[in-house]
């Protein structure tokens, strides 16, 4: 069989570009994918019919004519491809009316599945840092609120020592202490 | 000429088209012509496989051009007994949609949309069935696609548009490869009718015969859900209503089977891809029995299986000997129904039972006894546990396998076996905790099920939450007409083994037809001016 190598190679090149296309997550690019793909693929079938430039099977009378076939098939081809992108399209729109975009989304199911152990252990130690870095920061804030405390009771027993020495053997200043400085 | 063939394609896609004109209008009437048409689809399925049995292959040339460029219509035993058990099956499947609808008191959309889709998807299998020039075959799988596309889309939800998204582009880009695949076919023989082209094609240097091979197998793989190219199949057919994925799980895919059948047998016998069918018939079964384990959904489960089963179909017609063959067209034929039942029954659980998921139903066996009936006996065909067919099916191809004595066969051999126990063990885990555990809530009433669906839906987080289909109505009533339809597949299922010799029969005449395609090839050349 002879062919004409425009044909083979440009549906070659459509095709690629088609299949590129349909590996996109967004619905527009795929219809676009798909009638890439499909007129590639058109071109294809019609160069499997042989050479160009024959005559048309009408007039053909003692000349070679061009093998009808391929072209009755490529016709039935390209209204099945007009179909499926119809189809395709109304689902984008359909997406696009239900989520706001055409992505496709992954399946929720599988996306459960696949959080397996690893994933599900990985948290949980994260969440465990998580927890111990909150209770040191906790701790310290403590022990940082506790000090201070202290360091404000030495302050004012110092002062009160001063001001009154005899007050300075009582034990426990708590809230004793707060009720004289009441007033 | 057997003026018989085209009317399995016609008479549907006719209806169909009177339904679209009809709309919602006389639902009475309207059910009335699908069941008639369905109920005539199959008497004439049977008539053409008592004729096809008796005589030989039938033909029909649409418009009487004679072939090769004319459209041959070709039923030969393959054809004509798969025909026939599809149009049962549909039949039974149809009745149970319009209890259903009846039952739910759905409004129009059940006439208008699901009617001539189902209709239109049932002319495309049938097309496929009796295509004999591989044009015609795709022009049937279209048929059947574009009808598939509306009914796995059925409503609109967020999830079905989701998992029917994958299914179109899976869908679009196997019909691209089979329009590649015709293109090299008559690039390199000038031919697209099946008849000539087995003769031609033997003619062709082998490098490219064995492309041309490839290509159509990767395609009728796809459809097939075969190992490597499966992973659109769990993915897609869950969520869309029970009806639809029981006759999807049950066909389309036995459509890809009966392709592989035919490229295997009549395009390019000789198993120059014996090693590769018995790596991917292997890799399906293991595979896909292993996803099916660890599925919390039983209609997931249920997939997973059918991807698995899948393998034990394409190891028989790799073995390619007569015995193999038999088994393979018996298991195709156990398949198409027992998987068809199964979704028909998680239907009913669906209904019953407020949903598919196994954490949430529990306690069926009592609140629920014969949906429970319904479930174990094709579970347990299924697995293939004698004498069920499933068993007779099984114990046919490992018998053949073991008659071929070559070392894959015998992997293969285990593999199968293997497969069997892990199917029971995944219909055992599923009959474990849907029905024989004690129920998760008391009662299982209505309200308590939308309440617990509830909190579920509250509880998940909201990315997952907004690609969820509302719950299904928890209605405690079970339609008799869909349980009637139901028992009506298990029943059937269990007759492969009441009949089970002369379906064996059958299957083995059928199996000795395909190994010698050229009584196939002389029934179409006798039609040919001139023949081939």
């Amino acid at each position: 069989m002879t062919t004409s190598a425009v044909l083979a190679v440009s549906g070659g090149v459509l095709v690629a570009c088609g299949v590129a296309m349909l590996l996109e997550r967004s619905l527009s690019r795929l219809v676009v994918g798909v009638l890439v793909l499909g007129n590639g693929v058109n071109l294809l079938i019609l160069g499997s019919g042989g050479p160009a430039g024959r005559a048309p099977i009408l007039d053909g009378a003692g000349r070679p004519v061009s093998d009808p076939l391929p072209q009755a098939l490529v016709l039935t081809a390209i209204v099945i491809a007009l179909a499926s992108a119809a189809f395709v399209l109304a689902i984008g729109y359909r997406s696009g009316r239900l989520s706001g975009d055409d992505e496709v989304r992954d399946d929720v199911e599988d996306r459960r599945l696949t959080r397996g152990d690893h994933e599900l252990r990985a948290e949980v130690r994260a969440q465990r840092r998580r927890f111990r870095a909150w209770r040191r920061e906790q701790r310290r804030q403590v022990r940082a609120a506790r000090a201070a405390l202290r360091r404000d009771i030495r302050a004012e027993r110092r002062r009160r020592a001063i001001d009154d020495p005899a007050r300075i053997e009582e034990p426990d200043p708590g809230p004793g202490d707060r009720q004289d400085e009441a007033p | 000429m057997n003026h018989l063939l085209p009317l399995p394609v016609l008479l549907p896609m006719a209806a169909a088209g009177v339904k679209i004109v009809l709309g919602p209008r006389r639902p009475g009437l309207q059910r009335a012509i699908s069941l008639g048409v369905l109920a005539a689809v199959l008497g004439v399925a049977v008539a053409l496989l008592a004729a096809a049995d008796r005589d030989g292959p039938q033909l029909d040339q649409l418009g009487g051009w004679a072939p090769p460029i004319g459209i041959t219509l070709v039923a030969d035993r393959l054809s004509a007994v798969m025909l026939t058990v599809s149009a049962a099956v549909i039949l039974c499947v149809m009745v149970y949609a319009i209890a259903q609808d009846v039952a739910d008191q759905a409004p129009g959309t059940p006439l208008s949309v699901f009617h001539p889709s189902y209709l239109l998807l049932v002319a495309g299998v049938n097309d496929s069935y009796l295509a004999g020039d591989l044009f015609n075959l795709f022009v049937g799988f279209e048929i059947m696609l574009m009808a598939s596309y509306v009914m796995i889309t059925l409503g609109g939800t967020p999830a079905r548009i989701r998992s029917g998204t994958t299914y179109i582009i899976v869908a679009l880009l196997s019909s691209m490869l089979f329009l590649v695949a015709i293109a090299v076919v008559y690039g390199a023989t000038g031919t697209v009718n099946m008849a000539q082209l087995a003769g031609r094609l033997a003619a062709l240097p082998p490098g490219v015969a064995h492309l041309a091979e490839l290509m159509l197998l990767t395609v009728f793989g796809v459809k097939a859900a075969a190992f490597p190219l499966s992973m659109w199949l769990p993915d897609s057919y869950p969520t869309a209503p029970a009806p639809v994925t029981a006759v999807f799980a049950g066909l389309l895919t036995k459509i890809g089977v009966y392709g592989v059948i035919r490229t295997e047998t009549l395009l390019f016998p000789g198993g120059q891809t014996r090693a590769l069918l018995m790596a991917v018939a292997l890799a399906s079964m293991v595979v896909g029995i292993l996803g099916a384990m660890v599925q919390v959904d039983i209609k997931r489960l249920l997939s997973f299986t059918l991807v698995s089963h899948i393998g034990y179909m394409i190891f028989g017609v790799a073995l390619d000997s007569a015995a193999a063959l038999a088994a393979t067209v018996f298991y195709v034929l156990h398949h198409i129904t027992i998987q068809t039942t199964l979704f028909l029954v998680t239907g009913l659980i669906e209904r019953r039972g407020g949903g598919t998921s196994l954490d949430r139903l529990g306690g069926l066996a009592r609140t629920a006894p014969l949906v429970g009936l319904l479930f174990f006996v094709p579970a347990m065909n299924l697995g293939g546990i004698p004498p069920m067919s499933g068993f007779v099916g099984k114990l046919g191809l490992l018998q053949a396998g073991l008659a071929d004595g070559g070392p894959l066969a015998y992997v293969l051999v285990g593999g199968a076996v293997v497969t069997s126990l892990l199917t029971l063990y995944a219909l055992v885990k599923v009959w474990n905790q849907a029905f024989w555990r004690a129920p998760c809530t008391p009662a299982g009433t209505a309200a308590d099920g939308g309440g617990r669906h509830g909190e579920e839906r509250a509880a998940r987080p909201g990315g997952d939450g907004d690609e969820e289909d509302p719950p299904a109505a928890v209605t405690a009533s079970l339609p008799p007409a869909m349980v009637g339809a139901t028992v009506a597949m298990v029943a059937l299922s269990l007759a492969y083994t009441v009949g089970g010799g002369p379906l064996i029969a059958l299957a083995d005449r059928t199996a000795a037809e395909l190994l010698r395609p050229a009584g196939y090839v002389r029934a179409v050349a006798a039609h040919a001016p001139g023949g081939f």
